[in-house]
Parts: structure tokens; sequence; C-alpha cells
């Protein structure tokens, strides 16, 4: 490699050095600190130690790394399964209109996160309108809550990533030539199957990138969880926030932290060598 | 045959969807009552309650500076990161392309983590300032987003031209390069404004106790259930700014503005 020349150097160090200060130099402090010893008053000691490590081999981890999994794959396929249709609507309507309903998508996606999730936490409250509703028509039982399952979380995770799937999925399709689809048609494939023998493979490189824009901040999900969901319904994100708040024990949400990065940095680089491999 | 009519519905489904939560809790921040469960007639007592609140004033106050110095420092950062990517194709770019791409992709709790324990090991004080710092960060990336976008149909010729007519190379970076692709880079530093007033998970790990930022305060208000309502009426104001923010945006990164 080349040392790059000055004009190109100075262009680029302010930024270069900020990232690897800021973000190269604290991923690898996560795995550092994951070998270091916890102080009982909450900091980190001198020396090393595998504590935080073995700690990983908490029984009630697996169960709570497949959750996090879970809840992050059904979120992204309801995503995607709504998205999917929604960005194909769009990407047929007259410019005009496709620039009116892209800034209605776009709002939400701007608005506050915090935000979006209070109000789902009022609507689905055990006193407010939807829970009477459903108690009235026997959907739910007198005792039964709509917070603090599974249930609540995908939906309000759903609510909250569906405009960032519908973004990616509405740019591939706004490319795609759709008289593709009217040949499928008039060679006689049903809407259906030309929908997906035609419509979703011409946009593949759309519907993955939308996979991953929700898929991997899934697996770090914190506020939703917290917010709408309950004992059962605890994400890995929950429990390295617990490990770092109550419990003050950073080596072990270090630990934990690190675990996070493997599992979302594993799928990155696959499809990094994927492409290497492809050019 | 007719196309399907299922897309245009789904489509309208989602649009309602999208809405009809925020739209509750704006109806709902009118509401006399003190619980959402009933109409109470209308009030706006809980906007009144706001201002009242001194802690409420306080955060705000704090997620302005923060998001005001954060959007500065990013646009710099970002635009810079931006012309060195689009200048030049070297493995060295490949290298930093790779590390402006890594704060979008990592989950916030991975990043308010990493800097937590960045700062905790390198003994700082967490403040408004290590909460700056973390913003910048991720808005940078987002900045060298926008501008990169903006920098593939700029118009080069333009600079050539203001170098031939005899402008040195600062002069033409200044007079025309910096001109023509402001409203990107105020495109940039607006996102970059919203993002840092927005977010929780990252300012929640590296803030200090007493530096409360909007979202954190409105969190631990939640979490208490305490003012509920005054929540609502606070979210509503932080709707309609936010309303206002995506229509100015929407100007500056309209084609047509260059």
């Amino acid at each position: 490699m080349n040392l790059p020349k000055k004009p190109e150097l100075l262009s680029t160090a302010p930024s270069l050095l900020w990232l690897v200060m800021f973000v190269l130099v604290p991923v690898f402090t996560i795995f550092a600190i994951a070998f270091r010893p916890a102080l009982p008053a909450g900091g980190i000691g001198e020396g090393w130690s595998m504590d935080a490590v073995r700690a990983l081999g908490d029984p009630s981890y697996p169960a709570l790394f497949m959750r996090t999994i879970l809840i992050g794959a059904m979120t992204t396929l309801a995503c995607l399964a709504a998205g999917l249709p929604a960005a194909y609507a769009m990407a047929r309507l007259t410019p005009a209109w496709r620039s009116r309903m892209l800034l209605l998508v776009i709002v939400p996606f701007w608005t506050n996160f915090v935000i979006r999730v209070f109000a789902w936490q009022q609507i689905l409250h055990a006193e407010g309108y939807l829970a009477q509703l459903f108690r009235s028509l026997h959907i739910i039982g007198e005792n039964d809550r709509l917070l603090g399952n599974t249930a609540a979380v995908v939906l309000v995770s759903f609510y909250t990533y569906l405009p960032f799937a519908i973004l990616p999925l509405f740019a591939a399709a706004e490319k795609f030539d759709f008289g593709l689809l009217d040949a499928a048609r008039d060679l006689g494939a049903k809407s259906l199957k030309a929908f997906f023998s035609v419509f979703v493979p011409g946009i593949k490189q759309g519907i993955i990138t939308a996979l991953l824009v929700v898929f991997i901040p899934m697996l770090g999900a914190y506020v939703v969880p917290d917010m709408v969901g309950g004992t059962g319904t605890q994400m890995l994100g929950n429990k390295i926030a617990q490990r770092n708040f109550t419990d003050r024990n950073l080596p072990e949400a270090a630990a934990l932290s690190g675990a996070l990065a493997l599992l979302v940095l594993a799928p990155m680089f696959l499809r990094r060598r994927e492409k290497t491999a492809a050019a | 045959m007719r196309p399907s009519k299922i897309p245009l519905v789904t489509l309208i489904l989602v649009l309602v969807f999208f809405y009809l939560p925020i739209g509750f809790l704006v109806v709902n921040s009118f509401n006399r009552a003190r619980y959402a469960s009933k109409w109470d007639g209308f009030s706006t007592r809980w906007y009144e309650r706001l201002w009242e609140r001194t802690d409420i004033v306080a955060a705000l106050g704090n997620s302005v500076k923060i998001a005001t110095a954060a959007s500065i420092l990013s646009m710099i950062l970002g635009t810079a990161a931006a012309f060195a990517l689009h200048r030049y194709k070297s493995r060295f770019q490949e290298a930093h392309r790779l590390l402006v791409t890594v704060p979008l992709v990592l989950p916030d709790i991975l990043m308010g983590m990493s800097l937590l324990l960045l700062f905790v090991s390198f003994g700082m004080q967490l403040s408004l300032i290590t909460i700056t710092v973390a913003h910048v960060t991720f808005c940078l990336s987002y900045v060298a987003l926008v501008v990169q976008a903006r920098l593939q149909d700029f118009d080069f010729n333009a600079v050539e031209a203001a170098r031939d007519l005899g402008a040195t190379k600062i002069q033409a970076f200044l007079k025309v390069t910096l001109p023509l692709l402001a409203p990107g880079i105020l495109a940039g530093g607006l996102l970059a404004f919203t993002l840092s007033i927005d977010d929780y998970v990252i300012t929640y790990f590296v803030k200090g106790p007493g530096s409360d930022t909007l979202p954190t305060l409105v969190y631990s208000m939640i979490k208490k259930s305490k003012d509920l309502p005054v929540i609502n009426a606070l979210s509503s104001l932080m709707l309609v700014v936010t309303f206002a923010v995506v229509a100015v945006s929407q100007r500056l990164t309209r084609p047509t503005a260059v």
C-alpha cells in the first residue's frame, strides 16, 4: 500500500482520526474490558481475569440469545411482509404522488423514537381504549394484558422499524422495470406469481438492505422491550443495560456486548467476502 | 388482466398505522383527564404545566446545546470525509469508508457501551462533553452520506472554470465549491441536528448524573409513570418541530435546489 499524498491525507485525517479514536478504539476496549476483573464498588479492576467471560456460561443466556434472535427475526419478517407490497405500490404511482408518499414515510422516520414507543405504551395500556375494546369483545380475558408480552414487543418494533425497511425497498423498486411484470402477466403468470418470481428477485439488493437495517439494530434492541415488554421478553440489550446500570459490573456488561458485537459483525463480514468473491 | 389492488391497500393501511399512534398522542395532549382511558373535555392545562417544569426547560437547553455543537462539528468532519471518499480511490480510502460505515450499522447499545468503556478507562468525567463527542461520532457518518450523494451529481467543471480564470485552489473552493454544495451540507447538518436531539440509547450510556437531555428526561418520567399527560404535551410540541425540520430539509434536498 503506497502512502497517500498530502492533499488526500489532509482531507481524510480529521474524520479518520475521529473515527479511530471514538469507534475503532472503543470497540477494541469492549473486548479488553471483558478480560478485566470487576470491583465490588462498580469499577474496573487492575490485572486480568476470566470471570466476566466465564459468566457468559450463565444457564439463562442461551434462552436470552434465542429470544433476541427470534424477536428480531419476527420483526424483520413482518417489516418485509408489509414493506414489499407498500414499496411496490409506491413505485407504481405517478412521480408527484410518489414523492408525497415518500414524505409521509420519512416523517415518522424523523420523529423521536422514545415518543413513538410511548404512544404505543399508552395505546396498549391496561386501562386504554384498545384493552377495553378487546375485553368487551372477549378477545382477551378480564386479567389479560396487552403490554408485557412478545406480541407487544414485536408489534411496536415493527412500528418503529417499518419506515427503515420501506426506504431501501422503495429505492430498489423505483429502479425496477415494471414492463417485466406486464410481460410476465401477458405470458400468463398470475399477479401473485409474477410478483414473487419477477418483482422480488428484481429488487433483491433492496430486500437484503431492508433485512439488515431491521435485523441488526433489533439484535441490540433495548428501548422497546424495556418500555412495552416484561420480564418474559427481556432481550440481550436489556441484559447489557442491567449488568451495567443495576449490577454495576462493567466487565460482564462488556463481555455480553462483545458477544453481541460478534453476532452483529459476523453476517457483515460474510457479506463482504461474498461480495469480493462475486467481484 | 388488471393489476392487484392489494399493494395499494397495504400502502394505505401502513400510512394509517404510522400516523394513528402519533395522532392519538396529539389528541390526548388536549385531554383534561389525567389518564388516557377517557375523554374529559378539551384543555391546554398540560401545555401550561410544561413551562412550570424547570427540569424540562433545562433538559431542552442541554439538548439544543449538544445538538448545535454536534451538528456543526459533524458538518465539518463529515464534509471533509465525503470529499476524500469521493475524490480518492485508494486502499487507504477503502479503510476510511469502512470506518465511516460502522456507526451507521452498529446497534446503538454497542456504540453507547463502547464509548462508555472508553471514557471510563481513560478516566474522563461523564458530562455534556462526552454526550457531544458520542453524538458527533454517529452524526459524522450521516453527514458524509448525504454530502457524498450530493457530490455524485456535482459539476466539477465550474471549479475548473474558476481555476482557469485565475482563482487559487482555496479561492475556488471557498467561492465555488462550497456555495454550490451548501444545500447538501446544510441538509446533512439538519439531519445531524435531529438525530442528536432524538437520541436516547447512546446518550443514556454516556451521560453523567444531572446532565439529562430531553429524551433521557422523558424516558425517566415515563419509567416512573410521572406526569404522563405532560409528556403528551411535550411530545406533541416535539412532533411539530420535527414536521418543520422535515419541511425545511425537503426544500434543501430537492434536486432543483442546486
